[in-house]
């Protein structure tokens, strides 16, 4: 931590060191579990249409079956989140652009019932026409799923989440990736098919990749409401996300020749994932309890759009 | 004004949000801290007239907070006083303590200042009532994904408790920390500016039950004329640091429907000190999102040509 940028010491009044700021309502597990499983899900598709594609069936139920399962789990959480569950259906009252959580609703649900319906076809063998052609709308619908949390995070008053606009939807863009991978090097694992493996090693090295550097970019930045990700719980959880997706993109090298190589991958790619969420949570919850990120943001006349 | 709706000034809230002409004008709230003398009375009121809950048993503690126990806006508590005790150089003492009364007796500042110590300070004591600002740009409104959260014909922001979820993103969203969502109930709850009452064509609560005029509402352009009058006022009686909050229409949520006269800077009274609305951004966020989307969709085509050929090839 040493090498992160100084950020001088802020002179800021407060009303007794009060947060300015409600700290957000939305709670561990169900936020984290929800982004990783939303972005899960989201590759998964887009996954199982590029299997279809270059022909590996085998990858094709795995993408298809990983991303029905991953969106129901995801909508559990997200329903769960609510303080009046029973109303989650008033999501769908309204289409609302302004609202990342409208368009988020709309875009969970297709890409639920598309990937229920590819999943389903899958399974029996039944309308695989049908099947096919909500496959292939469940890689559209997937790949702004697993993007959109970015602005659902950054679409609101807490410095570290909306300071971050840019580097969130990709670090959920390679989140995606390494989830994907992770699925990939399991399937070919469990079924001990070569032909899963290869993608999903590319996968996890290009998630890697991505997610490793908008990690690496939240840690360089030099605004103040960027310090939680480099101080405090969300920069230790950030690192330890950084350490398990790259690790597990290098053993993912080895799955070809060990399936205890492939699976501990998949671990260490979804771990890392999932660490990553919390990261991000946490260094919200900070942002947001700590009046001088507020104060010092806006006194600054840096505001979030500094970029 | 630019076609972005979601960011700066905006002349008719209510025709921007779809009521035809001849609606209501704007109304709001000015609330002039220097003449409040803290009494609370607009914070039982409030709870009176809107039935607002007891606070959980335990919720009762003192918080150590000078006079304030209330602490902050939120589900329960829409009116929320302030108290701020200041050391003052005892120098300033004898001037503002003049300034309290005039030969009528009528209260020109409230921010009274209490005995010297013997370090040569005296103590100076700010009070505020706080409420929701109804934000010409509200990023609750905005960002709610139900629709319980409105426009109403009088330009200000309420929460329709029959359809909010408690979704909790307006919580998330709001630069001033005001709407809540409430225990034991799970849905979001804030301040309507006595939406009842302004359809019954009386004044809301708080402003009904403040003795002092501390807070005053009406039609919010009359408003900004009296604050403006009253802040030159307390300028030439020499108070300089007399300053308006939340009046202008540049400002970074197109100006509050609930504005202030604060005699400190605005994080004193745990006010944020520029706020901007944060949907003024969103089509930026949703570039980004699309650039993460498409990069996605690039990240599994490169993983799946390297090998492509060979697999497809029969």
């Amino acid at each position: 931590m040493s090498e992160q940028p100084q950020v001088p010491p802020a002179e800021f009044s407060s009303y007794y060191g009060r947060p300015i700021l409600k700290v957000t309502r939305w709670r561990e597990p169900h936020l984290p579990a929800y982004l990783f499983l939303g972005e899960l899900s989201g590759a998964a598709a887009v996954l199982g249409v590029a299997a279809g594609l270059t022909r590996r069936p085998g990858l094709v139920r795995a993408g298809r079956l990983v991303a029905a399962a991953a969106a129901a789990g995801g909508a559990a959480f997200l329903t769960a989140e609510l303080g009046r569950p029973e109303r989650f259906l008033h999501m769908l009252r309204v289409a609302k652009p302004t609202s990342p959580m409208s368009m988020g609703s709309w875009i969970l649900v297709s890409h639920s019932g598309l990937t229920s319906a590819a999943a389903a076809s899958d399974l029996t063998g039944l309308l695989g026409p049908l099947g096919t052609a909500a496959a292939v709308a469940s890689a559209i619908t997937g790949s702004l799923l697993a993007a959109y949390p970015g602005v659902l995070l950054a679409d609101t008053a807490v410095p570290a989440w909306h300071s971050s606009y840019r580097e969130l939807p990709l670090l959920f863009a390679g989140g995606a990736l390494t989830a994907a991978a992770a699925a990939g090097l399991v399937a070919g694992a469990l079924t001990g098919d070569p032909a899963s493996l290869g993608p999903a090693q590319r996968l996890a090295l290009v998630g890697a990749a991505l997610e490793g550097g908008a990690e690496l970019a939240l840690e360089r930045r030099s605004d103040i409401a960027a310090e939680p990700y480099q101080e405090g719980d969300g920069a230790r959880l950030l690192r330890y996300a950084r350490i398990a997706t790259i690790s597990g993109a290098v053993t993912a090298l080895a799955a070809r020749r060990s399936r205890p190589a492939a699976l501990a991958a998949a671990a260490l790619l979804a771990g890392g994932g999932i660490c990553a969420k919390f990261a991000v949570h946490r260094a919200g919850i900070a942002s947001a309890k700590d009046p001088k990120y507020v104060v010092a943001t806006q006194q600054s006349h840096s505001p979030p759009t500094r970029r | 004004m630019t076609s972005n709706r979601l960011y700066g000034p905006l002349d008719d809230v209510s025709g921007d949000a779809g009521y035809v002409a001849g609606h209501p004008q704007r109304v709001g709230f000015f609330t002039d801290t220097s003449v409040c003398i803290g009494c609370k009375a607009c914070e039982v009121a409030c709870k009176e007239w809107n039935g607002l809950p007891d606070p959980e048993a335990d919720a009762l503690v003192l918080t150590g907070m000078s006079y304030d126990n209330t602490a902050e806006l939120g589900a329960n508590s829409w009116r929320h006083v302030a108290f701020i005790e200041q050391a003052v150089p005892a120098a300033s003492a004898p001037a503002l303590s003049a300034l309290s009364r005039d030969a009528e007796g009528e209260l020109i500042i409230s921010a009274s200042v209490g005995d010297t110590d013997d370090g040569g300070s005296a103590t100076r004591w700010l009070m505020a009532s706080d409420v929701c600002k109804h934000c010409t740009h509200a990023a609750c409104l905005d960002v709610c994904p139900t629709g319980a959260l409105v426009r109403t014909e009088f330009g200000t922001v309420i929460v329709q408790p029959d359809v909010c979820n408690g979704c909790a993103y307006c919580v998330s969203a709001c630069p001033f920390g005001v709407i809540d969502r409430r225990e034991g109930d799970g849905r979001a709850w804030k301040c309507t500016m006595c939406y009842d009452r302004l359809r019954g064509g009386l004044e809301p609560a708080c402003a009904k039950a403040c003795p002092t005029d501390s807070i005053q509402f009406g039609p919010l352009s009359e408003l900004r004329e009296t604050a403006q009058a009253r802040l030159a006022e307390l300028h030439a009686a020499g108070v300089p640091e007399a300053r308006l909050y939340g009046d202008d229409p540049d400002d970074g949520v197109g100006g509050t429907g609930a504005f202030f006269l604060l005699l400190d800077e605005p994080a004193v009274y745990g006010l944020p000190p520029d706020p901007v609305v944060t949907t003024r951004d969103l089509p930026a966020m949703w570039r980004w999102a699309g650039i993460a989307a498409g990069v996605l969709a690039a990240g599994v085509a490169v993983a799946f040509t390297g090998r492509a050929g060979r697999a497809g090839r029969p």
